[in-house]
């Protein structure tokens, strides 16, 4: 079996799957129980000088009938003391060595308030701290949380002062809600971070209700707008994780702790691909429950077994490669869409997506007798549906419909792919509800590779020229 | 029109498919494809836009997802219902391709169409101004319902005329209660009226039928089929009261007077009536009841799964089995029947010395209607082919260009759906010759 065993930082673990700072990390009650469970690390719900919280605090997204595709939170950082959080935390150091318990810090922005927090919490028991610079709501009106990780001076600031008393790894957690995330994650290496964790949550209005007009969550006919994570954003946070590990302005990069929608053991493994050391996971667990987690160690365990990777660090970063300027691309390879007639349940949503909404190339033209092999004769398209008389098959009645042609589905719905015109898009692939279906195939082109870089290299197209 | 089902009969016939609440509506019609050029919605005589209303169950807008279906079949709730979907929209999912089960049309479509109407939901006038044009629709089941509710739609003045007390006709009389309840058939018959449609009940015969010719500027005929065809059986006059013909016995029960069966009941025939009659007699308290058809079982007119459900109910049948003669004694009736064998050509032979007999207390003959000849050779120009009104399918219209058909006197008997769409054609041939004829007119 794997070795999922973690160094982050010097920040020790049995797995790369922590808890993010959030509910399910509220208690040292709660962190016990994760960890009965199989959870490798806790980043602890925020600590700092106890807030007041509103109800409702959280609303949410869903999808074709599935709950909480995406969820937002007003909530801010701990109710409860200081010290009850930091003796919670000795007492779950004491019972779990082995695990990781990284304390998540939020107090105002002065260098006293931060010397005094950092080293009350080493002193704790904590095996690292992560700055919260992200909570994109509430604390941010009050000059913390986003407020200070939107501006890099701040950002370099404070981790400054933490650095100059901190005795264990200090993580800064990026808000995704700036223009490019890479600009503060220099500002933190700038200032001697060990590490960093990305994203926190992405501000959001996840809806209005259409009765009260009122937006979700409702606090008393009002709302605010909230920090979304969930599923919905895995995309978006795994760009940015690769926009950081990528980065390599101001210095090499630094271990980080990737969060955003990872809710199994495939999500995290992308996170690791990309070249996180750890993963955190808060809306899965706030769904099911703590047990998650032994599937993501089963699932990463075993798919690393079949991949031959030993340890964590035979993995990390193995996509970063992969992923390129889109100049670097080559335009000379050229994929189109096969249709396997013998899967196909003719619900043409092929032929409608890639009418309306790509490249006009597969059609509904197959005749309806018989043929001689499956290329067709095109049939001029049949009349609209609703014009035909259809009546109720009566076997006394009616004798039984004629299957046309050798495939389950009758000739005559399968779409047709006219290959000369096929752009190689994707989308029918992306639309067909049959698995294989529709696969999409390379097509020769007998040409060398060439990237646009290459193709344009006389030509300067880096930025935009805006005319003055 | 107030009927209501007694409790006795609602216990004894409970939902064959319950009602969806609101939760598992969506998540069902989330299941949908939506399919472009729907086989569902290709195979529905009415052509629903069955993706169409699901993705409006989908997205919260029930009452939008029932005008969808309405626009289309003002009878979707009934048909909903009665429809046999395993060979018409649900048979055509594009999911059984995916060896899943097909999405749930029927269902989907009585959540939305209940809920629409349990919220105070009306038909709609497709038009403000009203036609002076007046339509008889002679009947008052499925098709001329159809037919009525387009032409009034439409702002035409409309008659609907029965002869029976309740109107609906198959609906409220002959569909079987686990299915469709009479209560429900009259509030769909409501709805109809509320459009503005007039019922009349009365009968019509060969003089009242000149009236109507000179009163109206077209008349709909949608007179269904006639009584059940006779039992050639020796000595059935015997057996007196013994032998209930299933479509009287069906609606007897439906409209609150149940006729008394005893506790052994035979069915003769394999139809879908007479599946529902067998099914109705074993929940009325029958003990035995047998089904008897002259042919195999594969030969069956019935639907394969209105055979499975009669299973289900604990229905017994006697294959390749001919009555002959049915005689009273001190207990009840004794049916002699004889086995029969079948050639090649479907051609049956009797066979010498196979006969014996059956004790029960009522014999249910579900042999098939007969046309109602006597009053369609009265119509003066209308024409006949084989026992069924002739007409041209795309409009209704028969040899007399004033008189239009639909439904069972058309098509021999099909299901609700049928009448539904020939009424709605014919409902459009109709406002089509009338518009035409009123152009001329003034041109």
């Amino acid at each position: 079996m794997a070795d999922l065993t973690t160094n982050f930082a010097g920040i020790h673990s049995p797995n790369p799957f922590w808890l993010a700072s959030a509910p399910p990390t509220n208690t040292g009650e709660q962190v016990m129980r994760a960890f009965d469970a199989g959870w490798g690390g806790a980043v602890w719900k925020t600590i700092g000088e106890p807030i007041t919280n509103v109800s409702s605090r959280y609303s949410s997204i869903d999808w074709n009938a599935q709950r909480m595709m995406g969820l937002n939170n007003i909530e801010l950082i701990t109710d409860r003391p200081i010290e009850t959080n930091l003796r919670e935390i000795a007492e779950v150091k004491r019972r779990y060595p082995r695990h990781a318990v990284i304390a998540s810090l939020m107090v105002e922005s002065t260098r006293e308030a931060w010397h005094e927090m950092v080293k009350r919490t080493e002193d704790a028991g904590a095996d690292g701290l992560e700055l919260n610079f992200g909570c994109p709501h509430g604390m941010s009106e009050r000059g913390m949380g986003a407020a200070v990780g939107q501006v890099p001076e701040y950002t370099q600031r404070i981790t400054e002062w933490v650095k100059e008393v901190a005795r264990t790894p200090v993580l800064v957690k990026l808000t995704p809600n700036v223009t490019d995330i890479r600009v503060i994650a220099r500002a933190a290496r700038r200032a001697g971070a060990d590490g960093l964790s990305a994203i926190n949550t992405i501000n959001s209005i996840t809806g209005i209700d259409l009765e009260s007009f009122s937006p979700r969550p409702n606090v008393d006919g009002k709302s605010s707008h909230g920090g979304y994570c969930g599923p919905a954003v895995k995309p978006i946070a795994l760009n940015m994780v690769q926009q950081v590990m990528a980065d390599i302005i101001d210095g090499p990069s630094i271990p980080l702790s990737g969060i955003g929608g990872i809710g199994n053991w495939q999500d995290a493994a992308e996170f690791l691909l990309l070249g996180c050391t750890s993963v955190q996971v808060c809306t899965a667990v706030m769904h099911y429950g703590y047990r998650i987690v032994q599937e993501m160690i089963d699932g990463l365990s075993n798919w690393m077994d079949a991949n031959g990777f030993a340890t964590l660090n035979d993995l990390r970063g193995k996509s970063l490669s992969k992923v390129t300027e889109w100049k670097n691309l080559n335009l000379n390879y050229k994929i189109v869409a096969r249709i396997d007639e013998a899967l196909c349940i003719g619900c043409q949503l092929c032929h409608i997506a890639c009418w309306d909404g790509a490249h006009q190339c597969i059609h509904v033209d197959r005749v309806s007798g018989p043929v001689d092999g499956h290329v067709e004769l095109h049939a001029q398209p049949r009349e609209f549906g609703r014009e035909r008389i259809v009546v109720t098959p009566i076997p006394r009645l009616d004798p039984p419909k004629a299957h046309v042609g050798p495939y389950a589905t009758s000739l005559e719905r399968i779409p047709r792919v006219d290959e000369t015109e096929c752009v190689g898009c994707n989308l029918c692939s992306l639309v067909c509800p049959v698995d294989e279906c529709i696969t999409m195939v390379e097509i020769p082109t007998g040409l060398a590779p060439e990237s646009w870089a290459e193709r344009s290299a006389a030509a300067e197209c880096t930025t935009p020229r805006v005319s003055e | 029109m107030e009927f209501a089902t007694s409790p006795e009969i609602a216990q004894c016939f409970p939902d064959l498919h319950p009602a969806m609440d609101a939760r598992a509506a969506v998540v069902e019609a989330n299941r949908c494809l939506n399919c472009f050029d729907a086989p569902c919605m290709g195979a529905c005589p009415t052509h629903i836009d069955v993706p169409g209303f699901i993705r409006k169950i989908a997205a919260g807008n029930v009452s939008g997802s029932a005008r969808t279906i309405l626009d289309a079949n003002v009878l979707g709730a009934s048909c909903s219902r009665v429809c046999p979907v395993e060979v018409l929209c649900e048979g055509a999912c594009v999911l059984h391709g995916k060896h899943q089960k097909p999405i749930e049309i029927g269902r989907l479509q009585r959540f939305a169409t209940e809920t629409f109407y349990d919220a105070g939901g009306r038909l709609a006038l497709r038009q403000r101004d009203e036609r002076t044009q007046r339509i008889a629709c002679i009947g008052a089941g499925p098709a001329s319902l159809a037919c009525a509710a387009e032409l009034r739609q439409q702002g035409f003045q409309v008659h609907v005329i029965d002869r029976r007390p309740l109107p609906g006709g198959l609906n409220t009389y002959g569909v079987a209660e686990y299915k469709l309840r009479a209560a429900d058939s009259l509030r769909e018959v409501e709805m109809v009226r509320g459009l503005g449609v007039e019922f009349e009940t009365r009968d019509v015969d060969a003089a009242s039928l000149e009236e109507l010719e000179r009163e109206y500027d077209a008349v709909f005929l949608g007179v269904g089929l006639g009584a059940m065809h006779r039992l050639e059986v020796a000595d059935a006059h015997t057996a007196g009261a013994g032998i209930i013909d299933a479509l009287k016995f069906i609606a007897a029960y439906k409209t609150g007077t149940p006729l008394s069966i005893g506790r052994r009941v035979v069915v003769i025939g394999a139809g879908n009536t007479a599946i529902d009659a067998a099914c109705a007699a074993k929940r009325l308290g029958a003990e035995t009841v047998t089904l008897v058809y002259r042919r195999q079982r594969e030969n069956i007119p019935a639907f394969d799964f209105e055979y499975d459900h009669a299973l289900r109910e604990g229905v017994e049948f006697l294959w390749a089995t001919l009555p002959t003669a049915i005689t009273a004694n001190d207990t009840g009736l004794v049916l002699t029947c004889v086995a029969v064998t079948q050639d090649a050509n479907g051609h049956l032979t009797s066979q010498p010395g196979s006969e014996f007999t059956i004790e029960c207390d009522a014999v249910v003959p579900a042999i098939g209607q007969s046309p109602l000849l006597e009053l369609l050779s009265q119509v003066r120009g209308v024409t006949m082919q084989r026992g069924r009104v002739a007409i041209d399918r795309a409009t209704g219209q028969t040899a007399n260009p004033k008189y239009f058909a639909g439904g069972d006197c058309v098509n021999d008997g099909r299901e609700v759906v049928d009448a539904v769409a020939d009424g709605k054609r014919a409902a459009l041939g109709i406002a089509d010759w009338l518009l035409a004829r009123m152009e001329e007119h003034s041109g």
